[in-house]
């Protein structure tokens, strides 16, 4: 795919959901579908989207004439570009005033065939997950939250921030590595068991500086994940099972041990050989009933969860018939310190939750551990 | 965009930036490097030939070096004259900015303070720099009697019972201490301890020390809201596998631990020693010892509290001090003094014998030695006490600037204290690593961002010395005032700084990245053939 | 409390500073700012330390008594080595390490200390020349230390357990090495050649394994032969996928082959000979070298300076933050190692001496070093019942002289030539007991045809 215009210049993608995060000041949940819209515009709503994307765009005018600056007509994008000086390429076609979760997946998917070097967007959690389901992880994506506050590395902190990290990005000086998509909404998160699914990873640049172990142009946390890896691998006893949740720290797990770990799903080991495969809380019970276990998980999303999002299938039942003190926790370094609070830990069981919270040791490198807080 | 090189339109803003008046212009000599500068077959006559009845008894020397060991090609070093050497070096020199220069407040943790320069003079006496530390003692019973002195004080300020300067810089302190904590426990067949406990906000090499004597190391990290580590979490480290606790303390962040003393508690009852990092000792010099807070173990950097000049990063020492039942264990040879003579004791048999060559950095010792009896027990007070006053006034005078905030408000602060300027980033983009780039426009010292982890985002750590001045103190919080200024109207200034420097801002990416790394003058006309 | 205690190194002493600073800040009494320190935890005794400040005038005097009961090597005749030798220290190199800019600088940015980076990136440079290798670390600790980073990155490189070292190795640099191969390397020692010295590459034939990380040679020898077989050595560590390390003497380099082209992976050595006055053993700089960037480039322990451009065309910039996630200050891998403050001043130093010597000074350095050891070595062997050099092999500068057949231990020796105010060779009765009374010499460009015959001719009186 031809990543450079003919021109030289590099290629920036940029999409604005004009009525993300509309709903949640006014009280409503979620803002897709018209008459969300509608309610929330006759309940007094003001959208969030221009503001933001007109402040990251200013804070990219030093590099104006270097980019090509791809993005959708109107109120995705057009006019917040134009309003910054910028002269952009526009493609596709909406029905202004009415757009929908449609348009921003096309979007997506045309400026990933035009070959775009990063999809910058702006929008809620939802955008996240249409962005996901038009591209993957094929093209790196970055996004400035529009309103309310997202915990998902997905996001950047704020417009200004995202400007800094584009430019590093397309300087070639900003690593990229897997980040965790949810299924729900983490803010709207209500009382009763609604699962939390890890819906995919999306490939975000994130700042070198605050990484250990990065190394420029590939996956970030490579270097730190390789020795937290040989570490679990090299504690593994031939007479136990191995439950190895999903993430990419727990993949990498599975990669030092040369057999195909799911990232999304939970899997078996024994013997360093692959057991089960993306297996649910019934198969994996069966399995390892009675047997001397482990269970290897790592922290999903971005507030910090290594139990209750994602891994639902290591229900309480599992964690129980394993016995508490049979969990390894693993985790970058630099993922704790992002999380600038505690790891969290919600199975539904609220017994459960409470016996696994305190301090625990994760395996932050070879060698090395970390104390943390667990809160639920 | 590849390279690092301005587009047309951003380079004339630059050469705009570059007039701004700033009160300061560094030197800019554009002087090559050395190998640009060599004339084949110049010499420079500095050793005499052999006499002539050596050469004619000798005869030809080289032909007894059997054929494979003889230098074919000789090396390709550059060729000068000595005026041309002179001038190179001497206005590279001119292009470092020194402690001596002007302001280095920023640079926190390295205790950049005054060296007296009477100390330099009397360490280039002929009687210590010609001495051979393979002399019989009697010859140099003067050194001798400098290092058991020093030691003498080392003990009384830090409430251990005896030291060692084998240790040539900090890191290699700790290490040492890491190396007598394995000593100890192997002593007393307790094979099983292999955990080294310590915390994010103590000096990296707390970790990487203990981990290079073959420790597993247990990091801790400081409370969000407290600064401190909390007695819950240490507990959680400690078990029966823990050999020792290292930390320093204060911790970087200026932060002094309020629960230190039940940590040290915990770890004894568990069995294991405790090793304080005494970097830090500059603010709290006479009001506190590590000995009597519990301390087994501990090092003093003699090139930060103790003034011995930085080097440009050495000759240092990291002088290790540890309570008797540890003695045992320490590097030899000791020091010792019979009431009329010095020895060298060489004889420990339980000794983990060297870290490093000879006694340690002597000219250090004389130094630090020296540095002490011109303050006397008074000035050490009143110099931490001076330590302590500056940095409380920088913190007050530095938080009134906009976008600038720092980590734990709510905590006091003694020798340093670690500021953010993550409100700044937020709002303008500009981050730390921009900013500390600008603010050497003005004329200061670059300052010290944080160690790794990062753990406070865009992080700014300074630390004002016993020996810095008030005016310098205001100038400092000027220039942080004006650039934050700048971050805030223009920050294109600021990102696309250093302007009035010896160079401007650097292309990280051949540093990152090891195809591109080159470190030899040779291996770069290599790369480029 | 502190009325009235101006000092000459503390500016804000003078009067009213800090009353005016505490006001400011919202405190009545600096007491109040340490309340920080849990009070069970203050001290609050008196230490037996003077109590009051000393004039500078009396902190010369004192300093200068106390150093007044020294003797050193301008007054005494000496020929002590053994791992700090006397060299001629060209006065070049005490000017430019006198610049208060490099002597009080630390750890400033690429751009305020520009001058600092490019000097040690030129000393990288030089070094590498010497050596003949293209990866040069800044300076280390010292020689010692030095070949304990070298053992680690062996064992990191190749994941194996075992160090084998010369019997001769000296046993200062056995003794560094074993706390930094703990845990992770087991050091084995090769036999020598009693006559010759040289290794015995038999023996080493025999130990080398697939368990040997690497093979550590020295060259000179820390008993001042030269070893011979270094590229055989290299062959044999190659064969079994190991490393050669060579712990080399840069004075030697004018003339002795480097060890980039015998082959050695590793290269460690003590600098101290190239423009440092002896300092009683504490001016040192370690060595500390590869070739082969890809292997080796991430395993190098400590800082290194890369060279880069900058935004303005043309320009070089010199940085330490080169591979600098690779050091402690980052990552954590296996065989981990540290790094810290170590000698750049005098990796200062060693870059002016190697620009004034340049490679026609070296190759003459080095030639002048050996005629005055030869010649030492024949007048030596001369006098009845002392044999030099011990071994049958060729020398440096350095050589093992023995007494046995005197009748005389080195110790009796040392004790008259002392009388003479002449300082005999290091006692090796101890560190290597079969090789009987015997002591290393060592002879530098320093010792003029008087000295050497000087030595010779009270020996002489000594063994009668």
């Amino acid at each position: 795919m031809n990543r450079e215009s003919a021109n030289g210049k590099e290629k920036l993608g940029f999409i604005v959901n004009p009525l993300a995060g509309i709903g949640g000041r006014v009280g409503l949940k979620g803002s897709d579908g018209l008459d969300t819209v509608k309610k929330a515009f006759d309940l007094g709503a003001v959208p969030f989207s221009p503001a933001r994307a007109t402040e990251a765009l200013k804070g990219l005018s030093l590099i104006k004439g270097e980019i090509d600056l791809i993005t959708y007509p109107f109120e995705m994008g057009e006019d917040e570009a134009r309003e910054c000086s910028f002269a952009p390429v526009v493609l596709g076609s909406i029905v202004p005033g009415e757009t929908t979760a449609a348009d921003t997946k096309r979007a997506a998917q045309e400026m990933a065939e035009l070959g775009v070097n990063l999809l910058l967007f702006v929008g809620g959690d939802g955008t996240a997950r249409d962005i996901y389901e038009a591209v993957g992880d094929r093209v790196p994506v970055l996004g400035i939250p529009a309103g309310v506050k997202i915990h998902s590395s997905v996001y950047a902190v704020s417009p200004r921030r995202a400007a800094e990290l584009v430019k590093e990005f397309l300087r070639g000086r900003a690593p990229v590595c897997e980040m965790e998509v949810m299924d729900i909404d983490e803010d709207q998160f209500r009382q009763g068991r609604v699962s939390a699914r890890l819906y995919g990873y999306l490939s975000v640049p994130f700042e070198r500086r605050l990484v250990q172990g990065a190394k420029v142009g590939s996956s970030g946390a490579s270097e730190s994940t390789k020795a937290i890896a040989e570490h679990v691998v090299d504690l593994m006893r031939d007479d136990h099972y191995y439950i190895l949740g999903p993430g990419t720290t727990v993949k990498a797990v599975g990669d030092e041990l040369g057999i195909d770990k799911t990232l999304l799903g939970v899997d078996l080991v024994h013997r360093k050989q692959l057991v089960g495969k993306d297996l649910n809380e019934e198969q994996l019970l069966a399995l390892i009933t009675g047997k001397n276990t482990k269970i290897v998980v790592t922290v999903i999303g971005g507030q910090g969860y290594i139990f209750g999002r994602g891994n639902q299938q290591i229900s309480p039942r599992v964690v129980r018939e394993v016995g508490k003190d049979n969990l390894i926790v693993v985790s970058t370094q630099r993922k704790l310190v992002s999380l600038n609070g505690p790891l969290l830990v919600d199975t539904g069981d609220y017994e459960l939750d409470e016996s696994l919270s305190g301090y625990i040791r994760v395996i932050t490198g070879y060698n090395e551990e970390s104390v943390w807080k667990v809160e639920y | 965009m590849t390279t690092e090189t301005l587009t047309h339109g951003e380079y004339d803003k630059h050469r705009e930036y570059e007039q701004i008046e700033t009160g300061y212009q560094a030197v800019r000599w554009h002087e090559p490097v050395i190998y640009e500068l060599s004339r084949k077959g110049s010499r420079n006559q500095i050793v005499p030939e052999a006499e002539e009845e050596i050469r004619s008894k000798v005869g030809d020397v080289v032909s007894h070096i059997p054929e494979q060991m003889r230098r074919e090609n000789p090396p390709e070093l550059p060729e000068l004259s000595e005026p041309e050497i002179m001038r190179h070096y001497l206005r590279l020199s001119q292009q470092t900015l020194g402690f001596d220069s002007g302001i280095s407040i920023g640079l926190g943790t390295c205790t950049m303070k005054y060296s007296p320069k009477v100390n330099d003079q009397l360490a280039r006496l002929p009687q210590l720099s010609e001495v051979h530390p393979l002399q019989p003692e009697d010859t140099i019973q003067g050194i001798l009697e400098i290092m058991y002195e020093l030691r003498n004080w080392l003990c009384e300020l830090s409430g251990m019972d005896e030291f060692s300067i084998q240790p040539r810089g900090g890191s290699h302190g700790v290490y040492a201490n890491a190396c007598i904590m394995r000593a100890y426990h192997r002593s007393r067949g307790d094979a099983k301890r292999d955990e080294v406990i310590t915390c994010a906000v103590s000096h990296p090499c707390n970790a990487g020390c203990p981990s290079t004597a073959g420790f597993k190391v247990i990091q801790l990290y400081p409370d969000k809201e407290t600064g401190d580590i909390g007695l819950q979490a240490l507990k959680a480290a400690v078990s029966e596998r823990t050999a020792g606790l290292m930390l320093t303390a204060p911790y970087d962040t200026g932060v002094f631990d309020s629960e230190i003393g039940e940590y040290i508690k915990v770890v004894h009852e568990a069995g294991g020693l405790v090793s304080l990092d005494q970097a830090n000792f500059n603010g709290v010099m006479t009001r506190l010892r590590a000995g009597d807070i519990g301390a087994d173990l501990m090092h003093f950097n003699l090139h930060k509290t103790f003034s011995t000049p930085h080097g440009s990063c050495g000759p240092a020492t990291g002088a290790i001090g540890v309570k008797q039942e540890l003695r045992k264990f320490l590097p030899v040879p000791v020091v010792e003094f019979d009431g009329s003579r010095y020895h060298l004791n060489y004889d420990l048999p339980q000794s983990i014998e060297k870290v490093g060559s000879f006694y340690g950095v002597v000219m250090n010792a004389l130094k630090a030695y020296a540095w002490i009896m011109a303050m006397g027990a008074r000035g050490l007070r009143e110099a931490a006490e001076w330590a302590v006053i500056n940095n409380n006034y920088l913190i007050k005078k530095l938080l009134e600037i906009r976008g600038i905030g720092i980590a734990w408000p709510n905590r006091g602060k003694l020798q340093e204290a670690r500021f953010t300027l993550e409100k700044l980033k937020e709002e303008t983009g500009v981050g730390t690593s921009d900013f500390n780039l600008r603010i050497t426009d003005y004329g200061v010292q670059s300052y010290f961002e944080s160690h790794e982890p990062v753990i406070i985002p865009e992080p700014v750590t300074p630390e004002a010395s016993d020996t810095v001045s008030k005016e310098d103190l205001d100038r400092f919080v000027e220039i942080f005032r004006r650039v934050s200024e700048e971050a805030y109207t223009d920050p294109g200034i600021v990102k696309t700084a250093p302007h009035r420097c010896a160079i401007h801002q650097t292309d990280p990416e051949p540093l990152h990245d090891p195809k591109k790394t080159v470190t030899t003058w040779r291996a770069r006309l290599k790369k480029h053939e | 409390m502190s009325e009235g205690f101006v000092h000459r190194y503390i500016p804000n002493s003078a009067p009213g500073v800090r009353e005016a600073m505490l006001e400011e800040i919202g405190f009545e009494d600096v007491g109040q700012i340490y309340e920080e320190i849990p009070e069970e935890l203050r001290f609050t005794g008196e230490l037996d330390i003077p109590k009051e400040p000393v004039t500078e005038f009396e902190v010369a005097q004192r300093i200068k008594a106390m150093l007044a009961k020294n003797k050193a090597t301008d007054e005494l005749l000496s020929f002590l080595g053994a791992g700090c030798w006397p060299h001629y220290v060209p006065a070049l190199c005490d000017e430019i390490i006198g610049r208060s800019e490099f002597l009080t600088a630390y750890s400033g940015a690429d751009a305020t200390d520009y001058g600092r980076y490019q000097t040690i990136f030129e000393y990288q440079s030089m070094m590498g020349d010497l050596l003949a290798m293209d990866v040069v670390s800044t300076p280390v600790y010292d020689g010692t230390t030095a070949s304990g980073d070298a053992a680690h990155m062996a064992s990191r490189a190749t994941g194996r357990k075992e160090f084998l070292v010369p019997s001769t190795c000296s046993p200062d640099r056995l003794a560094t090495m074993r706390n930094y191969c703990d845990p992770w390397l087991e050091i084995k020692r090769v036999d020598f050649d009693a006559e010759t010295g040289q290794m015995d590459l038999e023996d080493l034939k025999g130990k080398a394994s697939s368990q040997t990380a690497a093979i550590y040679v020295e060259t000179p020898s820390y008993l001042g032969f030269i070893e011979a077989q270094c590229a055989d050595i290299a062959q044999i560590a190659h064969e079994n996928g190991a490393l050669l390390v060579a712990y080399v003497n840069p004075t030697s380099l004018g003339l002795l082959s480097p060890p980039g082209e015998y082959g050695a992976d590793i290269a460690c050595g003590e600098g101290q000979p190239l423009g440092m006055h002896m300092h009683c053993g504490g001016a040192t700089l370690g060595i500390l070298a590869c070739n082969d960037a890809e292997r080796f480039l991430e395993l190098m322990p400590s800082f290194l300076i890369g060279i880069s451009s900058t935004l303005v065309e043309g320009e070089h910039a010199f940085s330490w933050h080169t591979l600098w996630d690779r050091m402690m200050y980052a990552t954590r891998d296996k065989a981990k190692s540290f790094t810290g403050t170590s000698s750049w001043l005098w990796g200062i130093s060693a870059a002016v001496y190697m620009a004034l010597m340049g490679p026609e000074g070296m190759r003459q350095l080095g030639e002048v070093n050996m005629q005055k050891a030869y010649y030492a070595m024949e007048l030596l062997s001369s006098i009845k019942g002392v044999k030099a050099p011990t071994f049958a092999s060729p020398h440096f500068n350095e050589f093992v002289v023995n007494f046995d057949e005197t009748g005389k231990t080195v110790s009796e020796v040392n004790r008259a030539l002392f009388e003479h105010g002449i300082l005999g060779g290091k006692d090796l009765s101890g560190e290597f007991p079969q090789l009987g009374q015997a002591a290393l010499y060592c002879v530098t460009e320093t010792h003029t045809k008087e000295d050497i015959e000087t030595l010779v001719e009270a020996l002489e009186r000594i063994v009668r």
